[in-house]
């Protein structure tokens, strides 16, 4: 796609550009005019500086990123000097939206990415669609912005306080981080959950996945049962499964401590895991199973035809089809351990404190911020594994001479 | 994983022609195999051989998971009819109970209330009694002190007696005379009896040798009095550890004297009795005039007057039975009376509300995910990969964040004092005394639900709408489908199973989901599931908390007949 | 700090003279229970510290599940796999526990250290031996706060229970627990019943429907809460005027945190909380969790933990000896519930009507909280 580039004609700017801006910047003057109680005001103020900016961007297309970070400057020293630092921070917001939209609209980037043959329609309808995701996207990530900047309050509350939102030294501190990486109170649980949530994950994916597959054979007797029963510990209320998990681990533990003579440690860790592990059996299950359904069954026959034995044709041939299913599925089991707080407090002892387990009680007896710390923290980790991942998949492609998929 | 190997090379042996022989089928005489055999009969052992191998590939999940789970969940749902503890702590008394009319308007009068004080004794030595009243108190407000309270009293009851037999004849005092009195021959059935009475009562094993045995003479003559020794025998023994001979009885072997000397039989087979401390007994039966004359059900009632009511007599008589369907009428608001079934009073009615609200605001989280989830996932799946692997990373990332980090980052941004609010009203949107009150009510459930549940409504899509080819879209459109007409006839029926599969994730999480409904629910957002965390961990009502488990068990169960019916779980492929 | 060592080691040599021919027998590893946060922390720093010292081969490990601890004691107790030694649970508990036979009763007079004047262990604790498996430790109130900076102006700041309904005076949002012991009380008493006849009120069906009333006046005003920290959370965002929650946190909120926020100690209503021991521990275990215990709720050291946290120590021979808060150096006294100037009007919870009434109770309450 991207050897074929088009040449995309730049779209009037008089019956194109200039009365979308207009109306697009509107809307924003309507919202701050709304601030100062004139909706109306703001609104025409609004539209006239929205034309401005797409005469601006369809004069200079050649100097965008000046145009641009100037009208960002401007924008961000109106709103400061209206009303203070808060407002300029929605004032750069705005400039970089509008100037971003008008370069966007004029250089006829909007339709860069649908076919040519596509009607005014369908290209609003794309890009409304992309609009959409994004705001999506947004409702996603949304709720983990606050708790990221509440992390370094230099309170013990879940409260903005005026220093913070006024960005003053003062309002801010890294004390949950000391607490949350300097404390045998956070670190042991942190990897407690290590190690449980890996041991669990890999448990229930491996049982899990052969299981699915031998469900997903056309001759399955009670296969309606088998399912029922596979996928309940996600159906019945947790407080139930843990409390009814509890009379079965605990007894067990007994048994392996006294008659196996196992280490007390290695035993809570067992019971824990293989708890976990049944709770997430009904991710893997419901995941692969659905991805086997568009699995072509001809494909194990044809390998099977070449000479291939079953264990060759279930790596090589099964398991990377399905392995997107394989891989959502491990990934609910690990996060079904990792965040399992409930089964944990019933069948885990001190000695097995998940970190789950550590926030819990910290939000019930005393609100910290040291939760939130360690929600940063682990967001900022996991970011970095999966960019790690993906940098490496690309790498491995280019190596591989594979053209970017 | 040595699984994999053993249960795929067990039934991969080659299969030859499997597919030729399966078409050559014809309607006309035993068609042959290639092999020589019949085509039939290589058909079915090939069916077999395919359900074997199968079975071998769930078997080891399929064991572990009813092993370490739907044993012990059944297990915990039986409790929900369980209710043997009425009949193991007062046997007799439930005996008792049986004669007496529960629809008249009297309480029982002694017939019940001596089996009830030997009873009740017994529990309280073994610190049954309370759990007994903690037990009935579920049903009737006020059981549990009055049996926590009378269990305090029951010594001082037999002490009554015990003082008058003393000043008698001191030898009511020495542990000799009881043991002496009352050993016999023949006797061994009734130890037997009485010693299973009490491992029922504390369920422990009660073996070991007692270092008595009733006689059956004595069993006749004084059936009260050697029940209550006997009893006191085997725990002084077992329990207690201590030698039967040298330890003074309970109080309540001489209030079961002093019941036994109240029946005229009694004192006539006394006056004709010559064996053992004969004097003494006769003693007591000329002097038992002097002995307390208050009837059992009077000194139980000035205990606690509450023993004289015909309500607390009908609930004991109600729950005696060692199976119940209380706790399921319990509910679904309904409750058991004398006369039958009745619904509980409105001021008390809540599980069916609950219930309703549960199964309708999973629908709405359910169909929400859909609606915000099916646009990503599609897009995901359209992107080049690169570009969906970064955006993946977008939706795993709340996944990272605990539960009840981003469930009180909602409360952060929902609440009146919250981020969404403040901001709407720096903007002028909404006047600062009116703010919107977006959380501790069903929206806020909705909303933290939603997007703590979305990952598990994108991901499942995304995987199956990565395996529809994007060359069906292309085709349809080239035949001249409109772009709505190629989505809705060609791609959306083949992402049907990820909705499937995704909603049924999503439906049932919401349903079980209890923490963030507490958190941010408040009065009119919580669920069912809330119910049932309180009575299993703090009201300690386990049988109704298995009650509501089982119903909603049941509920889901239904729920997910039903779309298989409606929808066709084909489209699922979770069983079909 | 000198007073207190020397103190330490003679009761260290007390009651290692006491317990020696024992010694032997005594299992090394404790699993206490208790509720996490800085309660959890001051009995660490009061008591489990100072006995290490003492001992040191004996190791603490600390499970914040008192929460929890009704339920999973009952399990445990079923599954015959008792792996806690010592419970800290609220008295209310502790009576549950013991009517169920999960906790084991105590001879306190032979089991606990007596007053340094020689004053049994029975009548120093007096009525706060609530239940004979509880052995009492902090008295602790439920009361209200206020946000100071959300009285409207040239109004009295609150100083009544019954202000929590005067949503007129005093605009905003109330948190109170959700669970009908403590509001029930409040509701009637506000609805002229006088104190002593509360409970007899509370135990009739109109009696309960009556609060239940006078609750529904601020039923749309009260956000309700269910763990501890959630009202200074709340006050702290301004989210609510006034709230309940425990004296503790409140304190924890004023004075440590230096939030905008006041007590109102009217009608505060005393609960208390202390340890049970699990019913059924093996012999070594109950001997060292026994000479835990005598060390750990002797007159000092209950009167240590006052330097800690904000709640009375249960004996009377350890009020005169509550000193100053360890890190901020405040006197404590004042801040305590159990404080003359706090206790002017102070309710006491009836343990034996909630053991009796709670769950029927609880049933109408929810009921009426869902409609």
């Amino acid at each position: 796609m991207s050897n074929l580039t088009v040449d995309i004609p730049r779209p009037p700017l008089n019956g194109f550009t200039l009365p979308l801006m207009a109306v697009f910047a509107g809307c924003f003057g309507f919202v701050v005019g709304n601030v100062f109680a004139q909706p109306l005001i703001g609104f025409l103020i609004g539209a006239v500086v929205g034309a401005g900016v797409a005469l601006l961007a369809h004069n200079l297309p050649r100097s965008r990123r000046n145009v641009r970070l100037g009208l960002i400057a401007i924008f961000g020293l109106i709103g400061l000097i209206l009303v203070g630092p808060g407002a300029m921070v929605a004032g750069l917001l705005i400039g970089a939206v509008l100037s971003w939209a008008a370069y966007w609209l004029d250089s006829g980037a909007y339709r860069s990415r649908v076919p040519i043959y596509y009607t005014a329609g369908q290209t609003l309808w794309h890009n409304s669609f992309l609009f959409i995701c994004g705001l999506v996207f947004f409702f996603l990530i949304a709720p983990l912005l606050p708790v990221m900047w509440l992390s370094f309050n230099a309170q013990n509350f879940f409260t903005f306080t005026p220093e913070m939102l006024n960005f003053q030294a003062e309002g801010y501190s890294l004390k949950h981080y000391r607490d949350f990486l300097g404390t045998e109170e956070w670190m042991v649980p942190l990897k407690n959950s290590l190690i449980i949530a890996p041991f669990a994950t890999f448990i229930s994916v491996s049982l899990g996945t052969l299981a699915a597959i031998g469900l997903s054979q056309s001759h399955v007797p009670g296969r309606q049962a088998i399912m029922a029963i596979l996928i309940s510990p996600m159906i019945v209320p947790l407080i139930i499964s843990a409390t009814g998990m509890f009379f079965f681990y605990a007894p067990l533990g007994n048994w392996l401590e006294a008659t196996l003579g196992l280490n007390r440690s290695f035993v809570g860790y067992l019971k824990v895991i293989l708890a976990h592990a049944a709770l997430g059996v009904p991710f893997v299950i419901i995941t692969v199973t659905a991805t086997l359904v568009g699995f072509d069954k001809s494909l194990t026959r044809a390998s099977a035809n070449m000479g291939a034995d079953p264990v060759t044709t279930f790596f090589r041939v099964q398991m990377p089809l399905i392995l997107p299913g394989v891989i959502s599925g491990g990934l609910f089991a690990f996060i079904t351990s990792f965040d399992e707080v409930v089964v944990v407090l019933f069948v885990g002892s001190a000695q097995q404190q998940t970190l789950p387990w550590q926030m819990f009680t910290g939000l019930r007896e005393q609100i910290s911020p040291t939760i939130l710390a360690a929600a940063t923290i682990l967001v900022t980790v996991s970011i970095c594994l999966l960019t790690t991942v993906e940098l490496l998949r690309r790498r491995s492609e280019r190596l591989r001479g594979l053209s970017p998929g | 994983m040595s699984n994999v190997t053993d249960a795929t090379t067990g039934a991969g042996e080659p299969m030859p022609g499997d597919n030729g022989t399966r078409t050559a089928k014809t309607e006309n005489g035993p068609v042959m195999a290639a092999d020589g055999r019949p085509l039939k009969q290589t058909l079915r052992r090939t069916l077999r051989r395919e359900k074997m191998r199968a079975l071998l590939l769930i078997a080891p999940l399929l064991i572990f998971v009813v092993v370490t789970f739907i044993v012990p969940i059944l297990s915990m749902l039986f409790r929900s009819v369980e209710n043997d503890i009425v009949q193991n702590t007062m046997p007799e008394t439930v005996q008792a109970l049986r004669a007496w009319d529960e629809q008249g308007t009297e309480p029982p009068g002694d017939e019940v209330f001596v089996p009830l004080y030997f009873d009740l004794f017994k529990a309280s030595e073994a610190k049954e009694h309370t759990k007994l009243g903690s037990r009935l108190n579920y049903e009737q407000p006020g059981l549990s002190s009055m049996f926590r309270g009378t269990g305090r009293d029951l010594d001082d009851m037999g002490e009554e007696f015990q003082d008058v037999f003393e000043e008698i004849d001191p030898a009511f005092e020495t542990a000799a005379f009881w043991h002496e009195l009352l050993s016999g021959a023949g006797g061994e059935a009734l130890l037997k009896e009485r010693r299973d009475l009490y491992e029922a009562l504390t369920g422990e094993e009660m073996r070991g040798d007692v270092g008595f045995t009733p006689s059956t003479e004595m069993a006749e003559m004084l059936p009260w009095t050697t029940k209550a020794y006997t009893d006191f025998a085997i725990w002084t023994a077992i329990e207690e550890e201590d030698v039967v001979a040298e330890e003074e009885p309970w109080e309540a072997v001489y209030a079961a004297l002093g019941q036994d000397l109240r029946s005229p039989d009694t004192v006539a087979a006394i006056e004709a009795y010559s064996g053992p401390w004969s004097t003494t007994l006769k003693a007591a039966a000329e002097n038992r005039d002097q002995l307390p004359q208050d009837s059992f059900r009077e000194m139980f009632v000035a205990s606690d007057k509450d023993w004289g009511s015909l309500e607390a007599w009908r609930t004991i008589s109600l729950y005696s039975p060692p199976v119940t369907a209380g706790y399921f009428l319990n509910s679904v608001d309904l409750t058991k009376t004398v006369d039958g079934i009745a619904a509980r009073p409105e001021t008390q009615q809540i599980y069916l509300t609950l219930f309703q609200r549960t199964l309708i605001m999973s629908l709405i989280i359910t169909g929400s995910c859909i609606l915000l989830g099916y646009p990503v996932a599609w897009l995901l799946a359209n992107l080049p990969l690169r570009t969906a692997n970064v955006l993946m990373i977008l939706v795993l990332l709340p996944f990272w964040t605990s539960l009840l980090v981003r469930t009180s980052a909602w409360k952060v941004l929902l609440q009146q004092q919250g981020i969404i609010n403040e901001i709407l009203v720096w903007l002028g949107f909404v006047d600062d005394a009116n703010r919107l009150i977006l959380m501790n009510n069903a929206t806020g459930t909705v909303i933290a639900m939603t997007h703590i549940l979305l990952p598990f409504m994108i991901l499942p899509l995304y995987s199956v709408m990565k395996t529809v080819p994007p060359s069906y879209l292309r085709a349809a459109k080239s035949l001249g489908a409109t772009n709505w007409t190629a989505f809705w006839r060609v791609y959306f029926p083949q992402s049907v199973p990820g909705i499937g599969a995704g909603s049924i994730l999503v439906f049932i999480l919401s349903i079980g989901y209890y923490i963030t409904p507490e958190i941010v629910g408040g009065t009119s957002g919580v669920f069912i599931s809330n119910r049932i965390a309180y009575h299993i961990s703090s009201s300690l009502n386990w049988g109704l908390a298995a009650a509501l488990g089982s119903i909603l068990l049941i509920v889901v169960l239904a729920l997910y007949w039903c779309y298989d019916r409606i929808v066709g779980i084909d489209n699922v492929k979770l069983g079909g | 700090m000198k007073l207190t060592t020397t103190l330490l080691t003679s009761t260290a040599l007390t009651v290692a003279a006491g317990v020696a021919a024992h010694a032997q027998e005594m299992a090394n590893d404790m699993t206490f229970v208790s509720w996490g946060g800085a309660y959890q922390a001051s009995q660490q720093n009061a008591y489990a510290e100072p006995y290490k010292e003492m001992h040191p081969e004996v190791s603490v490990v600390w499970d914040e599940s008192s929460n929890e601890a009704v339920a999973k004691l009952r399990a445990m107790n079923e599954a015959g796999n008792i792996t806690w030694d010592l419970v800290d649970v609220v008295a209310a508990d502790a009576m549950r526990l013991c009517d169920e036979g999960l906790a084991m009763e105590i001879d306190h007079d032979e089991v606990l250290a007596d007053a340094p004047d020689g004053t049994e262990a029975s009548d120093d604790f007096g009525d706060l031996i609530v239940s004979d498996c509880f052995i009492p430790q902090i008295v602790y109130s439920t009361t209200f706060g206020y946000r100071t900076d959300m009285v409207p102006e040239g109004v009295e700041a609150p100083n009544d229970i019954c202000d929590v309904w005067d949503t007129e005076t005093y605009p905003g949002k109330r948190s109170l627990e959700k669970r009908p012991i403590n509001n029930m009380e409040w509701a009637l008493l506000c609805d002229g019943v006088a104190k002593d006849e509360v409970y007899d009120v509370l135990a009739t069906d109109d009696g309960q429907q009556r609060a239940l009333d006078k609750l529904g006046e601020i039923k749309d005003d009260v956000i309700w809460w269910s763990a501890g920290a959630d009202t200074p959370q709340l006050l702290a965002d301004g989210e609510v005027f006034m709230g309940s929650t425990y004296n503790g946190r409140l304190f924890s909120a004023i004075v440590e945190q230096d939030q905008p926020i006041a007590m109102m100690w009217d009608a505060q209503v005393f609960d208390l909380d202390g340890w049970i021991v699990p019913a059924g521990l093996p012999e070594d275990r109950l001997a060292r969790v026994m000479d835990f215990l005598h060390f750990a709720t002797d007159t000092q050291r209950l009167a240590d933990q006052a330097a800690y946290i904000s709640y009375g120590p249960a004996r009377a021979s350890s009020a005169p000896m509550v000193g100053k808060h360890a890190e901020l150096g405040i006197d404590m006294a004042p801040h305590m519930p159990t404080d003359p100037n706090n206790a002017k009007n102070t309710f006491l919870y009836n343990y034996e009507f909630w053991a009796d009434y709670r769950d029927d109770i609880d049933a109408k309450f929810q009921a009426w909280l869902a409609q």
